[in-house]
């Protein structure tokens, strides 16, 4: 009786079976054993979540890594009192908004630009995508000499044309918005890389279609690029929103979040506090950092995923 | 004729652009880059005049030495370091991350979810610093290269295994199927069969991946701070002093650390636009 249930069984499409055959003793046998997650396994979880789950009992702590004393919320406290925290963590968001939507903008034009017919549109790309490959570092000492108020050639420049420029990196108004300029100058070949990629994989026949039916370049970038390059719009976004929340380097080379502590983000206070001793105060850093990441990435790339392209 | 040509259809107005395009891009891009080359040329009086202009004198070989010889020959050591760290950490970082992407995309367990979400955690969560240094402490790894090389692994393998579990997908099963009645075991399986097939994408892998570990400034001014230990992003603080800054030495370096990736991107351009832009069109 029972072989008779398992011959009327509907076969399993070929796709959901296990490929090998169940060996004896109900044990299925698989080539894909989950050892092969365990190297994997022990150093993300050693290095990195433990360290994560660690961060949120330590930032309720005075630590000295030796020994931590429990103070509740003392630290968190601390950071949304003290003004240089503050601005830290107001800075961030700024950066991060002004930056991926530049990249957001700046990306897709240039994208356009580069696919289509024009001269040197192969010198053109490598030379706008060069920069993200340059170290960090390296950037920001040179924009540090090229943003220089008196001697800098940017400066020099705008007073060929008659236009005074700022002290960039001097004037508190102007240094985060001069780092941010700096960032897009060296992330926009990325989006713009994304954005490409995007806009070859739309179907010629739409463009043909759309053009038979007489749209012009307008309409065709308005009803066609730009619905369709939404998936890559929405790497860009949360790519560079994480990248720009994160960012350090960049404001560590070229000010060090002066002058005072008018360019500072989260990540030069996690850094500046470490330096200082002030271990569990560092860690708060970083747990808030974790929770304005998360907060405006995971909503964020749920709502942008979820809307369905409609053409 | 691909499908944005067919945006702008009009072939009269390409030219105007083109020109617009080029000199924009040449002084937006350029000149930056050539301001690099020549400060590196000059003495060091006229590169501390920060201007756009022609060396008076080539010093360039005299430049290289002084750069090279500077604090007891820290770039070399620096170079030594930096590329122990790269090809530890990025050999590293394939080998784990085509085996769990293998694993991942092949087996159908109720632990895929969570593995998924860990793996989109590790892209999206800032590392916590200190908690870390405290971990590598314990484990007596704190300002060792092996500590450093462990760290690099770890913050890097989620982008890897997304890119190999796609890449993996596109294997077909019948392969694997066929090497096990043939008495492959798993082991066998993925590293005779698999792994070489995985080449394009592991070209893509390492070829970014070297680039991001040799650029990375933020992981060794954490977890291995000290001078002989430098890696190369750390010796271009060797040159600007609050004072004195000696924008020649100091632009011949940043030339000589842009030199890894610029081969990188000379090579391997195709492989990098693949591993950057992967996501770009399935979203």
């Amino acid at each position: 009786m029972k072989s008779v249930t398992i011959t009327s069984i509907r076969p399993r499409s070929r796709s959901d079976a296990t490929p090998a055959a169940p060996a004896a003793g109900g044990k299925f046998y698989t080539p894909y054993s989950f050892w092969f997650y365990l190297p994997t396994a022990v150093i993300y979880s050693v290095l990195f979540l433990v360290p994560t789950f660690a961060s949120f009992y330590y930032s309720l702590t005075r630590w000295s890594l030796f020994e931590s004393k429990f103070i509740g919320l003392d630290n968190f406290v601390l950071f949304f009192q003290e003004p240089a925290l503050v601005k830290g963590f107001t800075n961030t968001l700024i950066f991060a908004v002004v930056t991926s939507g530049s990249k957001v903008v700046l990306g897709l034009l240039l994208a356009v630009l580069l696919t289509s017919r024009i001269v040197g549109r192969g010198y053109l790309r490598s030379v706008v995508f060069f920069p993200v490959l340059v170290s960090t570092i390296g950037v920001g000492l040179l924009f540090q000499v090229l943003m220089n108020p008196e001697q800098g050639l940017i400066n020099g420049a705008l007073g060929v044309i008659g236009i005074d420029g700022p002290g960039w990196l001097t004037d508190p108004k102007w240094a985060l918005m001069s780092i941010a300029l700096v960032d897009v100058w060296k992330g926009v070949g990325l989006a713009t890389l994304i954005y490409i990629a995007g806009i070859v994989s739309i179907p010629r026949e739409y463009m043909e279609a759309a053009r038979v039916d007489g749209a012009g370049s307008w309409e065709s970038f308005r009803r066609i690029v730009l619905p369709l390059s939404r998936p890559a719009t929405v790497t860009v976004v949360i790519l560079s929103l994480i990248g720009g929340l994160r960012s350090f380097e960049l404001i560590w080379a070229m000010t060090r979040g002066g002058p005072g502590f008018t360019s500072d983000v989260i990540s030069s206070v996690i850094y500046k506090q470490y330096q200082a001793g002030f271990y569990g105060l560092s860690t708060a850093g970083n747990v808030i950092l974790f929770l304005v990441v998360t907060a405006i990435v995971l909503p964020l790339s749920w709502f942008l995923n979820r809307k369905e392209v409609n053409l | 004729m691909s499908t944005a040509e067919l945006v702008n259809h009009k072939p009269g107005r390409s030219y105007l652009l083109s020109a617009v395009a080029i000199v924009s891009s040449v002084v937006v891009f350029v000149i930056p880059f050539a301001f690099i080359v020549l400060t590196a040329m000059k003495d060091r009086q006229q590169a501390a005049d920060l201007d756009f202009t022609w060396p008076h004198q080539f010093q360039f070989v005299q430049n290289f030495v002084e750069v090279v010889k500077a604090r007891d020959y820290m770039l070399v050591i620096a170079f030594i370091n930096s590329t122990i760290l790269t090809v530890a950490s990025v050999a590293g970082m394939v080998v784990l991350a085509a085996m769990a992407g293998f694993v991942l995309q092949r087996r159908r367990s109720k632990w895929n979810g969570f593995i998924n979400f860990l793996v989109l955690s590790g892209l999206i969560i800032p590392p916590a610093v200190v908690p870390t240094i405290w971990v590598l402490q314990k484990l007596g790894l704190f300002k060792t290269m092996p500590g450093l090389i462990l760290i690099e692994i770890a913050f890097g393998l989620s982008f890897c295994i997304l890119l190999f579990r796609a890449f993996v997908a596109t294997i077909p099963r019948e392969l694997d199927e066929a090497a096990i009645i043939d008495g492959a075991g798993p082991l066998r399986l993925f590293f005779r069969v698999i792994f070489p097939l995985l080449r394009s994408v592991i070209i893509t892998v390492v070829v970014v991946q070297s680039v991001n570990v040799f650029n990375d400034f933020v992981n060794p001014l954490y977890f291995l701070p000290g001078d002989q230990n430098a890696t190369v992003q750390l010796t271009l603080y060797n040159f600007s002093g609050q004072f004195s800054t000696q924008y020649n030495l100091l632009f011949m370096d940043i030339l000589l650390i842009t030199i890894p990736p610029l081969i990188m991107f000379l090579f391997f351009n195709r492989q990098i636009v693949a591993g950057m832009t992967s996501g770009a069109i399935k979203g």
